[in-house]
């Protein structure tokens, strides 16, 4: 991966709006991306230390995000999403948030 | 001594670095110059803020809003840790955490600089490069934040 934004691909289309309707009990799930710059054992790490993950736990995520380009590594509320987004950017994680 | 870990846990609970002066003055203004750059809209910081909301530009303005002016302060206060403990020879956990903190960011910028990729680090660094000095202090960095999570994983509340 670069370490670029994700490209989002222009639409031409007019999509019908129900996604745009927010469900608010609907879970946010926080993303960590992959980049090519943090350190696997530091990715393992952060997850360790930010949410008590177990060693096994937090390196079978880092591995996902590593091999698959991402993963969800917490869910919940809006504002514990954007808590924990906010943890992992101060850590330099490439995390983001949506509502699945 | 080399054989032993460069940094490491001791019993007293803190940690011992064991680093030579030629690497200590190799990073002493590393902290500062990024500090500086802190309190600029340089674009190698860009993977130092992620949009939180990559969809969805209003609600990611105001998620920066919120949460931009803490980012950058705790970000200084870890540059500042590590400036004003490069001499050490022992660091307390919280100061080998700012380390942590402070050897990641400096990577990211210069990674974004290098435009590293996953192939970089299997490459050797050829004399002749231009980056070459660039390259081999990234590469140097790399191994030095390595071990530091070792050490901090294998603490003693590790």
């Amino acid at each position: 991966m670069s370490t670029a934004a994700p490209a989002v691909a222009p639409t031409e289309l007019d999509l019908p709006d129900d996604e745009d309707v927010v469900d608010p009990d609907r879970p946010w799930v926080v993303v960590v991306w992959n980049d090519p710059i943090n350190l696997m054992s530091y990715v393992a790490y952060v997850f360790q230390s930010l949410f008590g993950y177990s060693v096994a736990k937090a390196t079978k995520l880092m591995l996902q995000v590593h091999q698959e380009g991402k993963a969800a590594v917490s869910t919940g509320t809006r504002e514990k999403a954007e808590f924990d987004v906010s943890r992992l950017h101060a850590h330099g994680l490439w995390a983001t948030m949506q509502q699945d | 001594m080399w054989l032993r870990p460069r940094i490491e846990a001791t019993r007293r609970g803190d940690f011992r670095l064991r680093l030579t002066r030629g690497e200590r003055d190799a990073l002493r203004s590393l902290p500062g110059q990024l500090r500086e750059l802190l309190a600029t809209d340089d674009p190698s910081l860009v993977r130092l803020f992620p949009p939180a909301y990559p969809d969805d530009q209003e609600w990611n303005d105001e998620f920066e809003r919120l949460t931009r002016g803490e980012l950058r302060g705790t970000k200084a206060d870890a540059l500042r840790v590590m400036e004003e403990t490069v001499d050490a020879e022992r660091l307390t956990e919280e100061q080998l955490r700012a380390w942590l903190g402070a050897l990641n960011d400096l990577r990211l910028v210069l990674g974004t600089r290098l435009e590293v990729t996953e192939e970089t680090y299997a490459e050797d660094v050829l004399p002749g490069d231009p980056r070459a000095p660039e390259l081999a202090l990234f590469a140097y960095l790399s191994w030095l934040q390595e071990q530091v999570v070792a050490a901090l994983a294998t603490g003693p509340r590790g």
